[in-house]
């Protein structure tokens, strides 16, 4: 038997996965060992410096990809790619663990379910995430997709004592499990067709042949179909509003941001970079996939009462404008794409982070009558949910205004006007279901005002006195006051905040980030 | 000139950041409040009439330009200039934005109306100065949330029915425009090599192959086509100006309408000469519908806003037959009228807001007298509405006038349609006038009170302003002709169309010397 032969792994490029690795296996360990169960807010900074100093480590590798002297170049026998593209992905993906960590911080322990395991999982599910976005090898992408979705089935049914999150793991995990099996059958078949499991191959064997195979084109449509799974595009969409409405809102928040990115820059990888002599062929695949999100996450959304599931809708939706820039298949419309999923992921994790706060002790209250009046008691959080939903409308000076022009812009430029228009157009849908939580939130403040004076009177009717009215009416405010009066912890706010100056920021001032988006290329081979 | 103070700048800036102080203070303090916000509008007033002065009267290009590199990436600029067309527009918004702040009563929230009340102006002033296609589009759609929030939050009982249709409406105007607008972009980069919204290269540039300028003509139209509105297109109007609130309706009919036709003229004219010249005739057409359609349906309104609100469908429609009329005077006096109508159609949406402050209806049927009662408020109303009708001597007959001589000269019957209109906006305005001001007051409409020192403070300019334009209008011509004679020209040198020439008195006319030949 001859000698087994390891690459040359080149441990500096992985270093901000194995910073996150490393740091989620010692807190893991030291969570054993520790007696106390509460540790306060211990485990959440851990997890902050743990992943910032994985932030840390990728500034050196952006200086390496794309500074003077620019080296993208491909790693541990060509099974990684070091280039912009991966490092600007992971530096979204940490951020998201940052703030998912903030987030999760009052909400593990106003849930009781105070634990290590939750950043455990986080630090997992987005190392894996990190995988695909650098992974250079479909078999790669297949370990890092695993890794990501393994710790977000349990992160999802992370709430034990609320059934809804159970059902949410189970389906998850079911249907995801299912979406991995086709993932490997388009990874066999494309073997199968090309002889290589190497993107870089995969496009150069392209590059030397005309000849499209029908094996090739099953293997294509197969891959298109696990990662629309996994970025939750239409018609394999069918999880999404369950998993999100069931999942601990943090967690829901993690997986908008971390798990769309991650699937997303994989499958910008293997479709621009490995099948790009191939796009005449999935064009009209990835049309399909945008205008069907577009639409019908635009249309169901309308018709949603539940915020979360309001907000997986909209996932989908913006699931199909991310894939307006792939379908475009330039290199602008890769880097509008990648600047809607950084985008994408300030604003959605912004709006978790308010759905969290709201949904109060029990992760219950999410329909939109509970969002009545919330201007009136928390003007600030009504503020930023109203800044983090026009931006997800797209309304001008927000970072959503820009990412939805980038990709429409991409997509006029490659004169793919139909589809330009139907996404307007269904911004257009979406723009009613976002302002009418701004409704909710501003103009029903009157109704809700009334409700407990009604109420008061009634009770006092029963009783048959002047008095009683006064009482009544006191007593039955009181009630609702501490009953809807929502908790603004520090961890959540200082998260809020971050968000909200990024939405704010990038659409006032997007030049830089605009230039760090297009410096973040693929390498081609 | 004042170049060393950005002041087109300034009046975009000064009332964002002032919806934002206003935000900021105390919701209780409705006194500050209200003495904070109008001190701002009318700060922003005060700057557009230093505009007003400093503006080169003989100059049709661009002036006061002021122009900073944004986003490069995109070729996009934050470009800001004022010419003849836009100068009076913004003026106008400068001078009812502070009426309407101030006018109407506010009966809950005056924080959030105030400031919704200021953002709006600052997106409708931005609109009116961009000259740089992103940064119009960014105000164009910025303009949609304030009005949406003030109809919906401060509005009458189907308020939200109506602030969604206007909202759904406007939206799918603008979707199609931002695709048109990145088309023009990417198509001029294709010729010329240079990525740019700027408007004046890419209007002087005319690099869009003809067949292509009309469908992207097509896709801003039918973004303008719907804020004008132009006649299929028209149906949010009457429920969103009767719906929304006093102040929300001046603003709708007196700037909001305006985007659209300025629109045509700024963007349309200016950068498809070609495409406009051959759709004129469609155009034309639907003015004309729209003046006659909207004329008759508002005579048979039963409710006194809604009859303005109609009233509104008639008067833009002149403007569109004006714009594209594409004659020299028909522009002119589709700019005068665009002002004309602003301030016109303002007064009478605060006085029908005043009658409803006073009555709680505006049913033409439960209100009869009012002239006995209260005759001044009496006759404030017959100035402003003997202006809306066109009478010599008053505002309105001036741009109307303009825009029948402009367009009878080139696109004649047209013209000779449009003229009916006249006289059925004398019709329901006098009967309606009849109805609600003569006979015998009785029930409520005995104890209508006079108007109190605040409404007369803020109806005294504008009625001023109606008979000082209609008495003479010279000033306002003398700066808006430049500016139409440059965008007559342009349109000229780009298209096949030439302006008739007009034989002058003295000339034998074609008619006569026919009838010397028989």
């Amino acid at each position: 038997m001859p000698p087994l032969l390891t690459p040359d792994v080149e441990w500096g490029l992985l270093a901000p996965e194995i910073i996150l690795i490393g740091g989620a296996l010692v807190l893991l360990v030291a969570g054993t060992f520790l007696r106390r169960r509460d540790m306060g807010s211990a485990y959440a900074l851990l997890t902050i410096l743990v992943a910032g100093g994985s932030l840390v480590s990728t500034v050196g590798l952006w200086q390496d990809v794309t500074g003077i002297g620019a080296n993208p170049r491909l790693a541990v026998a060509d099974a990684v790619s070091i280039d912009g593209f991966s490092v600007f992905v992971t530096i979204v993906i940490l951020v998201a663990v940052v703030i998912g960590a903030l987030l999760a911080d009052d909400y593990l322990r106003r849930e009781r379910l105070t634990g290590v395991s939750y950043y455990v999982l986080m630090m997992l599910s987005a190392s894996g995430g990190i995988f695909m976005a650098k992974a250079n090898d479909l078999i790669v992408v297949f370990l890092g997709l695993e890794i990501l979705s393994i710790a977000l089935y349990v992160l999802a049914g992370y709430h034990r004592r609320r059934s809804q999150s159970q059902e949410a793991a189970i389906k998850y995990f079911v249907l995801g499990s299912f979406s991995s099996a086709f993932f490997l059958y388009g990874i066999a078949l494309t073997y199968g067709a090309t002889g290589s499991t190497n993107i870089t191959e995969i496009g150069r064997f392209l590059q030397g042949t005309t000849l499209t195979t029908g094996v090739l084109l099953g293997g294509v449509a197969l891959l298109l179909v696990g990662l629309g799974f996994k970025v939750a595009a239409v018609p394999f969409h069918m999880w999404t509003p369950d998993v999100y409405q069931g999942s601990p809102t943090p967690v829901a928040g993690f997986m908008a941001a971390a798990a769309k990115t991650a699937g997303f820059a994989a499958l910008l990888r293997i479709f621009y970079a490995g099948f790009g002599t191939l796009r005449l062929d999935w064009q009209p695949m990835v049309w399909a996939l945008a205008v069907l999100s577009l639409v019908v996450g635009s249309v169901l959304a309308v018709v949603q009462t539940d915020v979360k599931r309001m907000l997986a809708y909209s996932s989908i939706s913006h699931a199909g404008y991310v894939l307006i820039g792939l379908q475009a298949a330039t290199d602008k419309g890769i880097a509008a794409s990648l600047f809607y999923l950084m985008a994408y992921t300030f604003m959605v994790l912004g709006s978790f982070a308010v759905v969290t706060m709201v949904g109060r002790v029990g992760d219950g209250r999410h329909s939109l009558d509970d969002y009545k009046g919330l201007a009136r008691d928390r003007p600030g959080l009504a503020f930023a949910f109203t800044i983090f939903l026009l931006a997800q409308a797209g309304v001008p000076f927000t970072s959503g205004f820009l990412a939805k022009f980038g990709v429409i812009a991409a997509a006029v430029e490659a004169e793919s006007y139909a589809i330009a228009v139907i996404a307007m157009v269904a911004a257009v849908i979406a723009a009613f279901f976002y302002l009418r939580v701004i409704v909710v939130m501003y103009m029903s403040g009157d109704a809700d005002a009334t409700e407990p004076a009604a109420a008061g009177a009634a009770g006092a009717e029963a009783a048959e006195g002047a008095d009683a009215v006064a009482a009544g009416g006191v007593a039955t405010a009181t009630a609702t006051a501490i009953n809807t009066r929502v908790a603004i912890p520090l961890g959540a706010g200082v998260a809020l905040a971050l968000c909200l100056a990024f939405t704010i920021g990038a659409g006032l001032l997007p030049e830089p980030l605009l230039d760090f988006a297009r410096h973040a290329t693929l390498l081609k081979p | 000139m004042g170049n060393d103070i950005p002041i087109l700048t300034l009046l975009v800036l000064v009332p964002a950041l002032g919806a934002g102080l206003v935000a900021l203070l105390p919701k209780e303090r409705d006194d500050v409040v209200a003495r904070v916000g109008l001190g701002i509008a009318l700060l922003v007033g005060l700057l557009s009439l230093i505009l007003l002065f400093d503006f080169d009267t003989g100059d049709g290009g661009f002036q006061f330009v002021s122009a900073h590199p944004w986003i490069e990436s995109f070729g996009i600029s934050w470009k800001l200039g004022v010419d003849g067309i836009s100068l009076f527009l913004v003026v106008l918004s400068g001078i009812l934005f502070p009426l309407a702040i101030a006018g109407p009563q506010v009966h809950h929230d005056l924080k959030g109306y105030v400031a919704w009340m200021l953002l709006l102006e600052a997106g409708c002033i931005g609109v009116f100065l961009s000259l740089d296609l992103f940064l119009f589009f960014l105000f164009w759609e910025i303009v949609l949330v304030p009005m949406y929030f003030l109809i919906g939050g401060w509005g009458y009982e189907r308020r939200v029915y109506a602030t969604l249709k206007f909202f759904i409406y406007t939206m799918l105007g603008s979707a199609l425009m931002l695709v048109g607008i990145l088309a023009l972009v990417f198509i001029s980069q294709k010729a010329t090599g240079n990525l740019t919204f700027d408007l004046v290269s890419l209007a002087e540039g005319q690099s869009v192959a003809e067949n292509t300028a009309r469908w992207l003509f097509l896709a801003f139209a039918a973004s303008f086509a719907i804020k004008c509105p132009i006649f299929p297109v028209h149906t949010w109007l009457p429920d969103a100006h009767t719906e929304a609130p006093t102040g929300g309706s001046v603003i709708l009919a007196g700037v909001l309408l305006k985007l659209g036709t300025y629109g045509f003229v700024r963007f349309g004219l200016y950068l498809f000469p070609t495409a406009v010249v051959d759709l004129a005739p469609v155009f034309l057409t639907l003015g004309v519908i729209g003046i006659i359609y909207g004329a008759l349906v508002a005579t048979m309104q039963k409710d006194l806003k809604r009859l303005v609100a109609y009233s509104s469908v008639a008067h833009l429609g002149f403007i569109v037959v004006g714009v594209f009329g594409l004659s020299k005077q028909g522009l002119q006096g589709g700019v005068l009228q665009m002002i004309n109508h602003g301030i016109s159609t303002g007064a009478l949406f605060l006085l029908v807001g005043m009658v409803y402050e006073r009555r709680h209806t505006r049913l033409i049927a439960d209100l009869g007298g009012i002239q006995k009662s209260a005759p001044l408020f009496a006759a404030v109303f017959t100035v402003v509405m003997l202006s809306s009708i066109g009478l010599p001597g008053l505002n309105g007959f001036v741009g109307e006038f303009l825009i029948l001589l402009g367009t009878f000269v080139t696109h004649r019957w047209w013209a000779v349609v449009g003229t009916i209109g006249v006289i059925l906006a004398a019709i329901y305005l006098l009967w309606a006038y009849q109805r609600v001001f003569h006979g015998e007051p009785t029930g409520g409409n005995a104890t209508f009170a006079e108007m109190t020192t605040r409404e007369r403070v803020v109806m005294a300019p504008l009625v001023l302003l109606i008979v000082a334009l209609g008495v003479y209008p010279k000033p306002m011509l003398d700066r808006i002709t430049p500016a139409v004679d440059k965008l007559v020209s342009h349109v000229e040198a780009h298209s096949d169309f030439r302006e008739p020439v007009v034989p002058s008195v003295g000339v034998d006319l074609p008619l006569a010397a026919a009838e010397e030949g028989h």
